[in-house]
């Protein structure tokens, strides 16, 4: 019962997203086929795309029509290049994709032994060290740390290409090519999932199972590793879950610093192409990958923690 | 005890330095900030009296900066307007009417909330025009999720207290007790929130300027010199540097503000301080 509701509200939460985006790309002021041509365009070449478009329709029809396109996989054709926007947007996420889950990793990999040794020196000096660095991580934008990144590691020793990508012909390239976006990216998620992950920790350290545990003769980091971690790993995998979103997000800023053709990028220019149909595809697809993120932390959730469906 | 206000001291402090710094920029600056000199080009920290040096144009970075705090502050309090002036209501309205009108505020309020601000001034800005004021928009919009939330969250608990019944009894509507009874209630959890977003917001406005679809010349903005640096990043380094420490140390001052009105306003986390 809980699966098929929270499943129709993520169909509803997709619905009501792509409304969103459509109303934004037709309710705001302004003609989109005007947009598209410049303020050069004659009056006539604006009518004839806007017939092309269909826009000389009435918007709701517009909508259900794109919607029912959606459905189907045919988000139209790119204004710019004539290419179909599903398989462009296909394309480009062969490059998000794996930045966002290579920047995951190397959260992963920073923030879950910094937050587990913070909690396991609560209230010490290491603990103070890494709240203070965490703290610090927060206030960086990630693009920033992308530019500090290019230009100690890249720029100067060349031990990583500063912009551009090599393509998945090879993987170790491609790989490599990711390495300081990602990087950049989990130094930011990082200082937050330590947070996450420390207080995790502690609270799950003043359970009574780890009292008995303790009672039973288990030294502190023994009662941590053997049942601390475990029990602490169901909130901050939600945490993981949800921050992919922002991560996603990131991308968007982050492929803009070191020149990758993925969604974001691919966004950008549209704009600056006025290729409105592109980043209205776009940004439905985003938003679309989120709220299914969101679906699968909640079902991984509940199956984790059955007591969630009784909420 | 000590950490606690340290924290509130620290925030405080950097954020008044940089509210004063924002202030005093609009009618001192060391050298006039657009001024382009071409024999003065990426001159070096403290030549010619250029304290953090010049950039590409010639432009003096400190006085680049100073500026720039003007638009990270206006961004940031326009934006935190927007959503704590939608988002309060909102949450108020689905704590105190429940039912569907709660369901409806609060899904309504998911979907949003999957929109991060970028992907929101993106659309923005393909539709209208890139500026400071779609960037403020679409950030403001991005967070009146938050804001309704947390208000909801906050307001839920007051709602079923007694002297909240007492007033209801006495024949108050709900408008009347939410302002004169809920709000003043959580407004320590709301100012606590406002402190997090400003920090958030200011990112963000950076993140857009930085793709240049935020602020526009000649409006100065921390994150437009990084657009700028990125393209010297070879040839002159520093010029990332200044401006991304200033944008580091404002959102460090907001944060640390946050942190330190929480645990001075809600004591009973001081048992268990993350």
């Amino acid at each position: 019962m809980y699966v098929v509701r929270r499943v129709g509200v993520f169909l509803f939460s997709v619905l009501v997203a792509s409304a969103l985006v459509f109303s934004v790309m037709s309710i705001l002021p302004g003609d989109p086929a005007q947009v598209m041509l410049g303020t050069q365009a004659t009056p006539e070449s604006v009518a004839a795309l806007r017939i092309e478009l269909g826009l000389d329709r009435p918007i709701p029809v517009q909508y259900v029509d794109w919607l029912a396109g959606v459905v189907t996989g045919d988000l139209g054709v790119s204004i710019f290049s004539g290419q179909e926007i599903a398989s462009q947007i296909g394309s480009r996420l062969r490059i998000t994709i794996p930045l966002a889950l290579m920047a995951m990793t190397m959260t992963m990999i920073l923030a879950f032994p910094a937050g587990v040794y913070a909690a396991a020196r609560h209230r010490r000096l290491g603990d103070t060290v890494v709240s203070v660095i965490s703290q610090i991580g927060l206030a960086i934008p990630a693009f920033w740390a992308g530019l500090i990144l290019v230009s100690m590691f890249a720029v100067g020793r060349g031990w990583f290409p500063a912009n551009g990508f090599p393509g998945w012909g090879s993987v170790t390239a491609g790989l490599r090519a990711l390495f300081l976006p990602a990087l950049s990216l989990a130094i930011v998620q990082g200082a937050i999932i330590t947070r996450y992950v420390r207080s995790a920790v502690l609270d799950t350290m003043r359970e009574d199972y780890i009292r008995t545990a303790r009672s039973k003769g288990l030294t502190r980091s023994a009662a941590l590793w053997r049942h601390g971690l475990r029990n602490a790993a169901i909130p901050v995998l939600t945490i993981l879950g949800l921050q992919f979103a922002a991560l996603l997000a990131g991308t968007v800023v982050i492929e803009s610093v070191f020149v990758l053709p993925g969604l974001g990028s691919m966004l950008l220019q549209a704009i600056t192409r006025r290729d409105l149909l592109l980043v209205q595809g776009g940004a439905f697809v985003i938003v679309a990958i989120i709220l299914t993120i969101n679906l699968l932390v909640d079902l991984t959730y509940r199956f984790i923690d059955p007591r969630v469906a009784h909420r | 005890m000590r950490w606690r206000r340290l924290n509130l001291a620290i925030g405080a402090g950097i954020v008044l330095v940089v509210v004063v710094t924002a202030l005093v920029s609009f009618a001192w600056t060391p050298f006039d900030p657009e001024r382009i000199s071409s024999t003065e080009r990426l001159l070096g920290v403290g030549v010619d009296g250029h304290l953090l040096g010049t950039d590409q144009f010639g432009r003096d970075v400190a006085s680049q900066i100073m500026v720039g705090s003007q638009t990270a502050l206006f961004v940031g309090i326009l934006a935190v307007g927007i959503a704590v002036l939608v988002g309060i209501p909102l949450g108020g309205l689905a704590a105190a009417r429940r039912g569907w009108t709660e369901d409806a505020v609060m899904r309504t309020a998911d979907v949003i909330y999957a929109f991060p601000p970028v992907l929101l001034a993106i659309l923005l800005v393909a539709a209208v025009s890139p500026g400071v004021g779609p960037a403020m928009v679409a950030i403001g919009i991005a967070y009146i999720p938050i804001v309704a939330r947390v208000t909801r969250g906050a307001a839920l608990s007051i709602f079923e207290l007694d002297y909240v019944a007492a007033a209801r009894t006495y024949g108050r509507g709900k408008t009347f007790i939410f302002v004169r009874h809920v709000l003043p209630n959580i407004a320590s959890v709301l100012i606590v929130q406002v402190t997090v977003l400003f920090a958030l917001a200011i990112l963000a406005e950076a993140a857009l300027s930085f793709l240049g679809i935020g602020a526009q010349p000649p409006r100065p903005s921390w994150g437009r010199s990084l657009r700028d640096a990125q393209t010297f990043i070879a040839l002159s380094p520093r010029l990332a540097v200044w401006p991304g420490l200033a944008i580091a140390f404002t959102v460090l001052g907001f944060n640390m503000l946050g942190d330190g009105l929480r645990d001075a306003l809600d004591p009973r986390l001081e048992v268990r301080r993350l």
